[in-house]
């Protein structure tokens, strides 16, 4: 119970349980500008092992990010709930970390002090700060780039600040909301193998948002399908390919690994096709 | 004209030109069209204020009303060298400078802290919001009167009028600035742990300080104009002193020359403030603010 609100240096002996993820009868409903209410997810229910990678996939609109912010803690939900560890979440969940959708970088801050945040923030001394950050830098391959502004990175670095940023206070729980979407795929690819590495490493547990089969078999132990809004699990299929994945570009030619994407795209179909007949049918 | 333009679409339609020909002629290009604008510039100075030598010098218009150029040229000589009866210009400058800066810098003050608290605390701005919009729309110029009354001639009711006037400008800036900030970096930190202080420290006061530095320009000039105007009600020293007694004096060409001391006096700190926006914003990129400082 105790080591909970412990700094992530101490929290590694008592990792086991303190990383595992239950979702239960999760549901969110806003108040829309018109003033009704919109049930964003329904009833998700979804449990993640301590330092399993798992992958959500699901047609545009269907609750992804919403699901991902009631586990963080940035918002509450509207019926069930999230625990991480034995702690039902209510506020800001310790050992954290989120990988925003959107670019989420302080334009205002250098990539040093970006990626110094994190620790800064946890009351970690300046000097050990800065260290850590340079290290991690080095890691993600930007060492000579700390004195930069994001706005002068390609949009490839700046999600690899972003990867370190989310990594340095070596984090039980890594969130993570379509964080390669917007790369080209040869850059993905690199940020996919370097993840994967990281992740061996460090062993959190993974929420990761993706729209793109490959990716969430390639990188996942486990992916979970959504229906359409309101969103809800419809199917989770377990990845059974051997770990470590190695390059995720090899792995996608094997036949296991076509097999899975197959049956994950047969269970997605449907609920995309739905989604978007639901969308135009709102806008006709 | 034509020729020009055709020439230059020419050098486009073939292709076959070495580069460093092209480069040089662009370089060429380049120049001439600098010279051009500066040939344009000098010409509007020219016509400007040869006109108006001319047309005072020729009686069309009265320069006992309107002054001459070549009399406010000694005017303004005449300040510099003989002073005023009010001590030095430069005792004068100083005076009208100081009473700006201090308006500048405690108007910029109240008004970005209180721009920051209002916008970040929904129930405050509800509150005074009505209030502000009322106070906003009275005008403000009036007030010289009161403070002068209030406190005297001294140096206090300009700095004061100087400040309201900023107070305003800098106010709605970092309002907006609050509220224009970006969600997803408030989530971001907040993840991280950090109090509703450190967001206020992190997120929403820098992200309000761009709002709040883009002010600064407007901000300025309205410190200038309410010392000046403070001065014109009445003042012991001061360039509105000294402007509201060539107007008492029918001498338009002192007025004339007080007016360019000020725009010297202005332009020279809009070109510190350039420099303090460019030191303090060089985090962001380059070409949002290009269109602005032609
Ligand atoms: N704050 C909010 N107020 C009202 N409706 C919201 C709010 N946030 C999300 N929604 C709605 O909830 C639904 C789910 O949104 P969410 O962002 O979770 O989708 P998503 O699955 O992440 O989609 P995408 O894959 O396109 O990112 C959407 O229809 C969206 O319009
Ligand atoms: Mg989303």
């Amino acid at each position: 119970m105790a080591d909970d609100s412990q700094r992530p240096s101490a929290l590694r002996e008592g990792a086991e349980d303190a990383a595992r993820i239950q979702i239960t009868g999760l549901t969110k409903r806003y108040l829309t500008p018109k003033g009704e209410v919109f049930t964003a997810i329904k009833d998700v229910a979804l449990a993640i092992e301590p330092g399993q990678f798992c992958s959500i996939v699901g047609p545009t609109g269907c609750g992804k990010s919403t699901t991902l912010a009631q586990v963080s803690g940035l918002e509450k939900p509207s019926e069930g709930s999230v625990s991480v560890g034995n702690h039902v979440v209510d506020g800001i969940t310790n050992g954290v970390s989120y990988m925003f959708q959107a670019d989420a970088l302080f334009p205002w801050k250098t990539v040093l002090n970006n990626v110094m945040m994190g620790p800064v923030l946890l009351g970690t001394p300046k000097r050990e700060a800065t260290d850590l950050a340079r290290d991690w830098l080095r890691r993600v391959g930007l060492a000579g780039f700390e004195d930069r502004y994001p706005h002068q990175l390609s949009g490839g670095m700046r999600k690899r600040v972003a990867m370190a940023a989310a990594l340095i206070n070596n984090p039980r729980i890594l969130l993570m909301d379509e964080p390669f979407g917007a790369l080209d795929v040869q850059t993905k690819a690199i940020m996919q193998n370097e993840l994967l590495q990281l992740w061996e490493e460090l062993r959190p547990s993974v929420l990761f948002i993706t729209h793109d089969l490959d990716e969430a078999v390639a990188l996942s132990d486990r992916v979970v399908v959504m229906t359409s809004s309101p969103g809800s699990v419809k199917d989770v299929f377990d990845i059974d390919l051997p770990r470590p994945r190695g390059n995720v570009q090899h792995i996608r030619h094997e036949d296991r690994f076509l097999e899975l994407q197959e049956q994950i795209w047969e269970s997605l179909k449907d609920e995309v096709t739905r989604a978007y007949a639901k969308t135009a049918g709102a806008a006709a | 004209m034509t020729t020009a333009a055709t020439n230059h679409v020419g050098t486009h339609v073939y292709p076959k030109q070495n580069p460093v020909d092209l480069q040089a002629a662009a370089r060429r290009g380049a120049q001439r069209r600098r010279l051009w604008i500066w040939a344009g510039r000098i010409g509007v100075a020219v016509i400007v204020f040869g006109g108006w030598q001319l047309f005072t010098e020729l009686g069309w218009v009265d320069k006992f009303f309107f002054g001459q150029p070549t009399q406010i040229w000694e005017a303004l000589v005449k300040l510099f060298t003989e002073g005023t009866s009010f001590g030095s210009i430069w005792e004068n400058i100083w005076i009208t400078m100081q009473e700006a800066l201090y308006g500048f810098v405690a108007g910029t003050l109240a008004g970005g802290l209180l721009g920051i608290l209002l916008g970040s605390n929904k129930y405050l701005s509800a509150v005074m919001g009505p209030y502000i919009r009322i106070v906003n729309s009275i005008p403000r110029i009036v007030l010289g009167s009161i403070f002068m009354v209030a406190f005297g001639l001294g140096m206090f009711p300009k700095a004061l009028l100087a400040a309201v006037l900023v107070f305003f400008v800098v106010f709605f800036n970092a309002f907006q600035g609050v509220r224009e900030v970006d969600q997803n970096l408030v989530a971001n930190v907040r993840v991280l742990g950090a109090s509703p202080l450190q967001v206020a420290m992190n997120v929403t006061i820098p992200s309000a300080m761009t709002w709040i530095i883009a002010s600064f320009h407007t901000a300025l000039g309205f410190a200038i104009i309410g010392a000046l105007v403070a001065e014109v009600l009445g003042a012991q020293q001061g360039l509105g002193l000294i402007i509201s007694q060539a107007q008492g004096s029918f001498d338009p060409d002192t007025v004339f020359a007080c007016m360019v001391i000020i725009s010297v006096i202005t332009l020279a700190a809009e070109y510190l403030i350039g420099l303090l926006e460019k030191s303090l914003l060089k985090w962001r990129p380059p070409n949002r603010s290009e269109a602005a400082s032609i």
